[in-house]
């Protein structure tokens, strides 16, 4: 019983999720159904996948801006290139544009020390440019049905997207869990002064999980692009925004050192749930966004109350 | 100062006698403060080694070198004989030098195995974090020093006491040669503090050399094997312990009062300024009551954590009191933030200037007028040129070194800092004036200028309190004193009758009235 | 340092990038973005982020403009002030007085604000009716003595709220919380209020510029401001303006927003894409705030 009052304190999210699902359950005849289930799964995937990088990054005490905009390149890339370099080719393009960018707002910040808000909004704004130059304002569409078929295919009756996002789910909860890099991403997060102290090379750790984001938001975009079987250039806006609330969401705390995949899984699941539940009652998807609002400045008051002792000036 | 004619021969025999660290000539500057000054030290293995000083003596300056925070502007550090430089905690802990702060260098939302081994978690596979053999060795050093936590609790649920430990335990994996803790018991229980002394007693068995920063007198003998006392950043000897006594210390640590032309007239006391009655916050302190009058100073001494620095924050509206009340001329008022506390005429020096005091970036002129910025202001504009005459006016009153009043405090020296906070205060002509540690941190010159300062304060009628750790500066200050210990006022001395004897005893909790 | 050295780099590699035309043009693009970005340069002195502001902006343009045809353009532009207000008092009562994160708050209002927005219009864009005949084109499209409007609101606006954060015990305030939250506290500064205020002032610059968008658009789409809040920070923080908060000025702000609007105009001018000048912004940006702390710390690199 303590266990679950415990898990309960630190996964408030998961609270909702269920309150969702049971609610949706009961509301709509359409919504408990293994099919929809997937469904949800794969359009949580596209924001999910990033939420993966960005727990590593904020839970470092950094944030990330760029990943609408590299999202949208890696998918022009992956897209546009493969009259010239076939799927695999430009695939591959893609993903080494993300990394690419993840390693570049990485060592400008290691570098530098701008904060990691300013380095990545910067590049938000340049890579965007380099989307709209490269794409001149066209959308491309994958010619080879090979693309989009892969974005519609299933293994085992499960899409292919849902599968990728839940192994990798698993997968980065397995390295910030048990590994020793991500037991350092909560130590300098939580206290970077003693983790330099203690030997930890901050930069080069900040670095790592900039690239992780970074090839997460490509990848991301990629998978996007199979579903569409296309690329725009607007792809990708606001995704950080969506990025950003559904790790807070999840209990990830804004100054660093503190959070779980497991929590960013049910902010991920949370908002897409809500926005699949809210379609198939036909409530305007206008709603999903004050609700989304509302939840998640509720969740910073409620941990604000509960969370922090009142000291001086409180 | 020649250390061989104050130093007699030791009795018994002592451990080793060769140093393994030693300190040449040191010295270290800061900008308007000489923090140390040509300092020695030699500390052997197997030995607990005190080092003895007041607030500002440079303690702190000469443990941060020894830890690698700081580098020496001049002298040298030898490690068994080697010549070191340490230029980072990290390379001063590859020497296995070890520093356990005061401020813990911990990450509160990691588990005490974790932090313990924080940079230096045992692996598998070489990328894995191995948790078993984490916890087990965690497990291990934790026995050793008698703690009662498990390995996996979470850090910032533990108590400050705790988490010292777990610094300690920390220091311990890397087998050092020199663990320097610097007041390690200023948050602790009387159990604890055993606890402690036991696990520092055991690492000097073990061969470790142990230095020891504290002003506590009574730890200090109980625990150590020599005695360095520094005093305004110089060197002044060394003691076996079992040869001397407190006042042969006490007089090397304090010297000669610097503020002896300070004459004392009995004050002209006026009406009771602020009364004070039952005020008390569970936890903090209770049943505290005084009363201060228009014209005199009253000196609050007490160690670090008695509760004082909280009792001013309740009475300046920072805190809320959980009992008890606040009479101001008389009236009894409710105070729910600073800004009431100015409007009854109250001012708060506060103990840390920087963090409390000052807006750093902002200019001298702008800090002074801050608390009071209002009554520069008509329809909102600021009279900028009635700012800046006041600035001047405190400038040349309080003899505030700074190139003029539109230069940023960040580039004042610490004493500059504080006057400036002094003359914030000042500008709001205030009735009742708390400064707490006002000398904190400041080069002696300043110092004195700042204790006639408060005398003179008082002479022109204003309710003085004095927040201080160091004994002369009550001493030379205060009308009366009232000590404190954990929580509670324990004595208040007339000046007439205050001995440095009787002081140090009602701050320790060895009298009771 | 940097705007002058934009200036003299256009100049010299274009004849028309100097002409007084070309500056006022410049101005006029700058005036939506450098209009918002005078309330923001407020919060971010305080010491917090609004990244509400874009969401703000669509809700304001789309309910002046709505509002116009129904109630009439003096109406409708009060209405839109009380509304606009209304939504900056929320996120001032949330970061002031129940002091929660401010890049949280405003990034969960600029979610809620969209949907308001969306609610309110049912998903339409909004247009107004009569577009010719209405005083309302004076915001927008008008010019006076050959100034056009809005870059006469935005540098009134600027030189306003310049003299307000530097003449005014309001403004120095500002500073102090945003210099030293704990210590203005203990000089008796009440920080609940000096934080809600200035999200008040945010709201009423974005109001502003929403004025100025519908009468220059005469209509409006309901995410018309939509990455605005990141293009405004960006010319805060190009100004120099710290994000941790305390130092920055309204007069560099304003540089700060003319030099994002030149790097556009200039590049145009030199015959670049379009999208050239988001790549230069990227650059700029960063090397503007490098600098600025290389120069604190005296050196150039970082030491972690």
């Amino acid at each position: 019983m303590n266990r679950i009052i415990y898990l309960i304190k630190r996964q408030p999210i998961w609270i909702f999720v269920f309150v969702c699902i049971v609610f949706f359950s009961f509301s709509s005849p359409y919504f408990f159904d293994i099919r929809n289930f997937s469904n949800i799964l794969v359009q949580a995937s596209t924001i999910g996948l990033i939420a993966l990088g960005m727990t590593f990054v904020m839970i470092n005490g950094n944030i990330d801006l760029s990943v609408g905009a590299t999202l949208a390149l890696a998918a022009s890339l992956a897209v546009g290139l493969q009259p010239q370099l076939g799927i695999i080719g430009a695939v591959s393009v893609g993903l080494l544009s993300g990394i690419l960018i993840g390693a570049l707002n990485g060592i400008i910040a290691w570098k530098t020390g701008v904060d990691a808000f300013i380095v990545t909004l910067g590049a938000m704004i340049g890579v965007r440019g380099l989307v709209f130059i490269y794409t001149e304002e066209q959308a491309f569409y994958a010619y080879d049905l090979a693309y989009a078929n892969f974005g519609a295919s299933s293994l085992f009756g499960i899409p292919v997207l849902a599968l990728i996002f839940v192994f990798l789910t698993i997968i980065a909860h397995l390295v910030l869990k048990y590994t020793i890099h991500g037991r350092n991403v909560f130590a300098v997060g939580g206290n970077r002064v003693a983790a330099k102290e203690a030997g930890i090379r901050v930069g080069p750790h900040m670095l790592l999980n900039f690239i992780l984001i970074g090839f997460l938001a490509a990848l991301s975009g990629i998978l996007l692009s199979t579903q569409m079987g296309a690329s725009t250039p607007n792809l990708g806006r606001n995704y950080e925004l969506w990025t950003i609330t559904a790790v807070v969401l999840g209990g990830t705390r804004l100054t660093g050192g503190f959070g779980s995949i497991i929590g960013t899984l049910g902010g991920v699941l949370a908002i897409a749930i809500l926005r699949n539940g809210m379609n198939l009652l036909q409530v305007p998807s206008f709603y999903v966004l004050i609700i989304l609002g509302s939840i998640l400045i509720l969740v910073l008051f409620l941990d604000k109350r509960f969370a922090e002792p009142q000291g001086v000036g409180a | 100062m020649n250390t061989q004619t104050e130093m007699k021969e030791p009795i018994n025999s002592q451990p080793e006698e060769k140093p393994l660290l030693k300190l040449k000539n040191v010295s270290k500057s800061f900008p308007g403060v000489k923090a140390l000054d040509g300092v020695e030290l030699d500390v052997r293995a197997g030995e607990v080694h005190a080092l003895l000083g007041e607030n500002g003596a440079g303690k702190s300056t000469l443990m941060k070198i020894l830890a690698g925070i700081y580098q020496p502007d001049g002298g040298e550090v030898i490690l068994e004989d080697q010549l070191v430089h340490m230029s980072s905690p990290l390379e001063a802990r590859e020497h296995g030098v070890l520093l356990i702060h005061q401020e813990l260098s911990l990450v509160p939302d990691m588990t005490v195995a974790e932090n313990v081994f924080l940079g230096n978690i045992p692996r598998f596979a070489n990328i894995f974090v191995n948790n078993r053999h984490l916890n087990e060795r965690c497990g291990e050093i934790l026995t050793r020093l008698n703690c009662k936590f498990k390995p996996t609790e979470k850090l910032g649920n533990l108590s400050i006491a705790n988490q010292q430990m777990v610094e300690i335990a920390r220091a311990l994996v890397f087998q050092p040669k020199v663990v320097v803790f610097d007041e390690p018991t200023a948050s602790l229980t009387d159990y604890e503090k055993v606890v402690l002394f036991g696990v520092i007693r055991e690492l000097k068995e073990s061969g470790t050399a142990i230095v020891y920063i504290s002003h506590r007198m009574d730890e200090i003998f109980e625990l150590s094997d020599r005695i360095s006392v520094l005093r305004d950043g110089t060197y002044q000897g060394t003691f076996y312990t079992r040869q001397t006594n407190e006042d042969e210390v006490t007089q090397r640590m304090i010297g000669r009062d610097l503020d002896a032309d300070i004459e004392h007239q009995p004050p002209e006391l006026g009406a009771k300024a602020l009364q004070v009655s039952g005020l008390g916050i569970e936890g903090l302190y209770s049943d505290i009551s005084f009363d201060v009058h228009a014209g005199e100073v009253v000196g609050f001494y007490g160690l670090v954590g008695a509760g004082r620095t909280e009792i001013m924050e309740t009475i300046f509206g920072l805190r809320k009191p959980d009992s008890g009340s606040v009479q101001i001329n008389g009236q009894n008022l409710a105070i729910n933030s600073p800004s009431d506390a100015i409007d009854h005429g109250l001012g708060l020096v506060p103990e840390s200037r920087k963090e409390q005091g000052l807006v750093l970036g902002m200019s001298c002129k702008d800090n002074t007028t801050l608390a009071n910025i209002s009554e520069f202001t008509k329809l909102g504009w600021i009279d900028t040129s009635a700012e800046r005459k006041v600035f001047e006016e405190y400038m040349d009153k309080l003899r505030i070194k700074c190139p003029g009043w539109e230069y940023s405090t960040l580039n004042l020296s610490g004493g500059n800092q504080q006057k400036v906070v002094i003359g914030k205060w000042l500008s709001t002509s205030p009735k009742i004036l708390i400064l707490d540690e006002p000398t904190r941190g400041i080069d002696v010159g300043s110092k004195s200028e700042i204790h006639h300062l408060i005398r003179e304060l008082a002479k022109t009628g204003l309710a003085v309190i004095v927040v201080s750790s160091e004994m002369p500066e009550v001493l030379t200050v205060s009308d009366r004193i009232i000590a404190m210990y954990d929580g509670r006022i324990t004595r208040c001395f007339d000046r007439g009758e205050v001995t440095e004897d009787t002081l140090i005893r009602a701050i320790t909790g060895q009298t009771e009235r | 340092m940097a705007f002058i050295l934009c200036v003299v780099i256009f100049s010299l590699s274009t004849q028309k990038f100097l002409s007084t035309d070309n500056f006022l043009t410049v101005v006029m693009q700058a005036s939506i973005i450098g209009t918002i970005a005078l309330g923001v340069t407020f919060v971010v002195i305080g010491g917090n982020l609004d990244l509400s502001v874009g969401s703000l902006l669509s809700f304001a343009t789309v309910l002046v403009v709505d509002l116009h045809d129904k109630v009439g353009p003096g109406t409708a532009i009060l209405l839109m002030f009380v509304f606009t207000l209304l939504i900056g008092s929320v996120n001032g009562y949330l970061i002031g007085y129940l002091r929660l994160n401010s890049l949280i708050v405003t990034l969960g209002m600029l979610s809620a604000i969209q949907g308001i927005t969306l609610v309110y219009s049912g998903g339409k864009n909004v247009d107004i009716s009569d577009q010719t005949n209405t005083w309302f084109a004076f915001f927008g499209r008008e010019a006076l003595f050959g100034v056009p409007v809005p870059a006469i609101i935005f540098i009134v606006l600027g030189i306003i709220l310049q003299i307000v954060l530097l003449k005014t015990g309001f403004g120095r305030k500002i500073f102090a919380i945003g210099g030293n939250a704990t210590a203005s506290l203990f000089s008796g500064l009440r920080r609940n209020r000096l934080v809600f205020s200035t999200y008040l002032l945010s709201a009423f610059t974005t109001g502003c510029a929403a004025l100025i968008l519908g009468s220059r658009v005469m209509g409006s789409q309901n995410n018309v401001g939509e990455g605005y809040e990141l293009l405004v920070l960006a010319g805060v923080i190009l100004g120099g303006t710290s994000l941790l908060g305390g130092s920055g000025s309204i007069a560099r702000t304003v540089i700060g927003v003319l030099i994002l609007a030149m790097i556009q105009n200039g590049l145009l001018l030199l015959g670049f894409p379009y999208y050239t000048q988001w790549l230069v912004t990227w650059v700029v940006i960063i090397v503007a705030v490098w600098l600025d702390i290389a120069a604190k710390r005296g050196k150039l690199f970082s030491t972690y």
